[in-house]
């Protein structure tokens, strides 16, 4: 398959790549995907008390558009309040690395391991939890 | 000056040798002629050169010539000895044992059997190198089994198969065996009267010959074996497949299985050698690298690895200068891992990190050190981007993880 140009740039300069402590506070850790299929995606966001991320960090076990997306979302998700990052969608992410349709469920695991990352958050936070649970301790 | 890409994908197919082609070319300009016309010297040309070309694949693989009738290609040939076998002998019974690492024309044959109500196909399991144990075999043939087929060597993991003690049991039984040579053809040395093998399928393109041409084999003596045609026609290659004969192409197998039996013992010592060095190269740079398939009984040109926490796509799409291929899901069409190494029993994550390496008569030395640096470079890389790698060298057991979907 022919990668596009976008996919291939994050795949050979993945942007924050690397790892927080898990156990910092402020950081929320979402864990999507499984072995077994192939694909996981750990993402890690450092929120501020206001709820602001303000950094991100993700590692991906995954094909080269599973890479290039949790690379995009890093860069998407900082600066952006977690009630407005909390509705992203993985059209865009699909949209912006121009993803083929076999490539979708890639671009879904990037959006679920927000949810997971901000849903682990707020959890530390002892804030309620609205969406779906998938964040996990590894 | 090591010219790129690189191409180590020599399972696939390989490149159609200069000595092949050369051998060939006349057969489409000046002597043109149809095998069939019996009246012309165009016609005779042509015969000659098909005779030829039959004698060539048949001193090969230890066969007569007039057991070799030529097809489209290994897949028409398996489809042709499983269909062929089962309608010809449905009156004797209708159960066929082959194995579940078969190549897709095998188990598909044998499915489409199934559905259409006419076989019904025992699937015998491997053990974890990849290979049947031919008491398997025995034990799962009954007075309906009309056909065992089982390959020679698997195209994925490489795998030899202990095809001459099953034929020793489908001979005591009285069970037409039937064996997909394409991998092993031209590669080891193949004697299908020795190893007691009733129809073998044969295809040019893994030889260095041409795409689209290939035989297959059908014992004449001790058993005859019959086969109902697939292809109605004119009546060619003694009824049991009709079609002009393509002569170039025939011509093309001719060279490419002579010429492979004259380089094999050089070629095939070669090419181990290649192959252990690649081998041990990445064993050096890497840990956590698994070897899938035999470790002595395959084929000389094949290595697969996984590399553990590492997806196979990913890891294709980081060398991208070097044409080698991947169980990963990812690089399916179904999103399936390969069903070859899943049928190892092997831990499913390292399914999706399988690299199939196939070393050919056109790899060099060279070659297989720029493959061992780039594949360990950027396994390195991406083992540094994975999180599966994170966790466990943090000792966290990866089947003790609760994972969700
Ligand atoms: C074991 C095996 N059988 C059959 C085939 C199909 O051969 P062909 O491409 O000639 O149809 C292949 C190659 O793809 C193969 O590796
Ligand atoms: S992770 Fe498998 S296709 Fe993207």
């Amino acid at each position: 398959m022919a990668y596009s140009e976008k996919v291939i740039e994050h795949y050979n300069n993945p942007r924050n790549v690397g790892s927080f402590a898990k156990d910092e506070a402020n950081v929320g850790t979402g864990v999507v995907g499984a072995p077994e299929c192939g694909d996981v995606m750990k993402l890690q966001l450092k929120i501020s008390d206001a709820g602001v991320i303000e950094d991100a960090r993700f590692k991906t076990f995954g094909c080269g558009s599973a890479i290039a997306s949790s690379s995009y979302v890093t860069e998407l998700v900082k600066g952006k309040h977690i009630d407005e990052a909390m509705t992203i969608k993985n059209t865009v992410i699909v949209k912006e690395l121009n993803l083929p349709p076999v490539k979708i469920h890639c671009s879904v695991l990037a959006e679920d391991a927000i949810k997971a990352a901000i849903t682990d958050w707020r959890k530390k936070k002892g804030e309620p939890v609205a969406a779906p649970d998938k964040a996990r301790e590894a | 000056m090591l010219k790129t890409p690189v191409y180590m994908d020599n399972h696939a197919t390989t490149r159609v040798d200069s000595r092949v082609l050369d051998a060939m070319l006349p057969y489409f300009t000046e002597k043109f002629g149809n095998a069939a016309s019996r009246n012309h010297s165009f016609g005779w040309e042509a015969e000659e050169a098909v005779d030829r070309g039959r004698n060539q694949i048949a001193s090969l693989i230890g066969a007569k010539s007039k057991e070799i009738i030529f097809t489209s290609g290994a897949t028409e040939s398996d489809n042709l000895a499983i269909k062929g076998v089962v309608e010809f002998y449905k009156e004797k019974g209708n159960h066929i044992i082959t194995c579940v690492t078969e190549h897709k024309a095998v188990l598909d044959s044998c499915r489409a059997l199934e559905r259409a109500g006419k076989a019904t196909v025992t699937y015998l399991p491997v053990d974890k190198y990849g290979m049947v144990d031919p008491d398997a075999v025995r034990n799962a043939i009954t007075d309906k089994t009309v056909l065992i087929t089982i390959m020679w060597a698997n195209n994925e993991i490489g795998t030899i198969h202990p095809i001459a003690e099953i034929g020793r049991i489908a001979k005591e039984k009285g069970v037409i065996f039937h064996c997909d040579a394409v991998q092993a053809i031209g590669k080891v040395p193949v004697d299908l009267e020795k190893a007691g093998v009733d129809l073998a399928s044969i295809t040019a393109h893994k030889i260095y010959g041409p795409k689209g041409i290939g035989a297959i084999y059908v014992r004449s003596k001790g058993p005859r074996v019959r086969l109902t045609p697939t292809m109605d026609g004119g009546g060619h290659e003694r009824g049991m497949r009709s079609g002009t004969l393509n002569v170039p192409g025939i011509v093309g197998l001719g060279a490419a299985c002579e010429l492979a039996g004259k380089e094999m013992p050089v070629e095939s010592e070669r090419l181990l050698q290649l192959r252990t060095k690649l081998q041990a190269g990445i064993f050096e740079r890497l840990d956590e690298v698994y070897v899938n398939g035999h470790p002595t009984e395959r084929l000389p040109g094949n290595l697969n690895v996984s590399f553990a926490y590492v997806e196979g796509e990913s890891l294709l799409m980081g060398i991208n200068d070097i044409a080698v291929s991947s169980g990963s899901a990812c690089t399916s069409a179904t999103l399936e891992p390969s069903y070859v190494i899943r049928a190892l029993g092997i831990n499913e994550e390292l399914a999706h990190s399988s690299i199939r390496f196939g070393l050919g008569r056109f790899n060099t030395e060279e070659e297989v050190d720029y493959v061992t640096d780039r594949v360990s470079k950027e396994v390195k890389r991406l083992r540094d981007m994975s999180p599966l790698y994170e966790m466990a060298k943090e000792g966290i057991d990866l089947k003790s993880v609760n994972w969700k979907q």
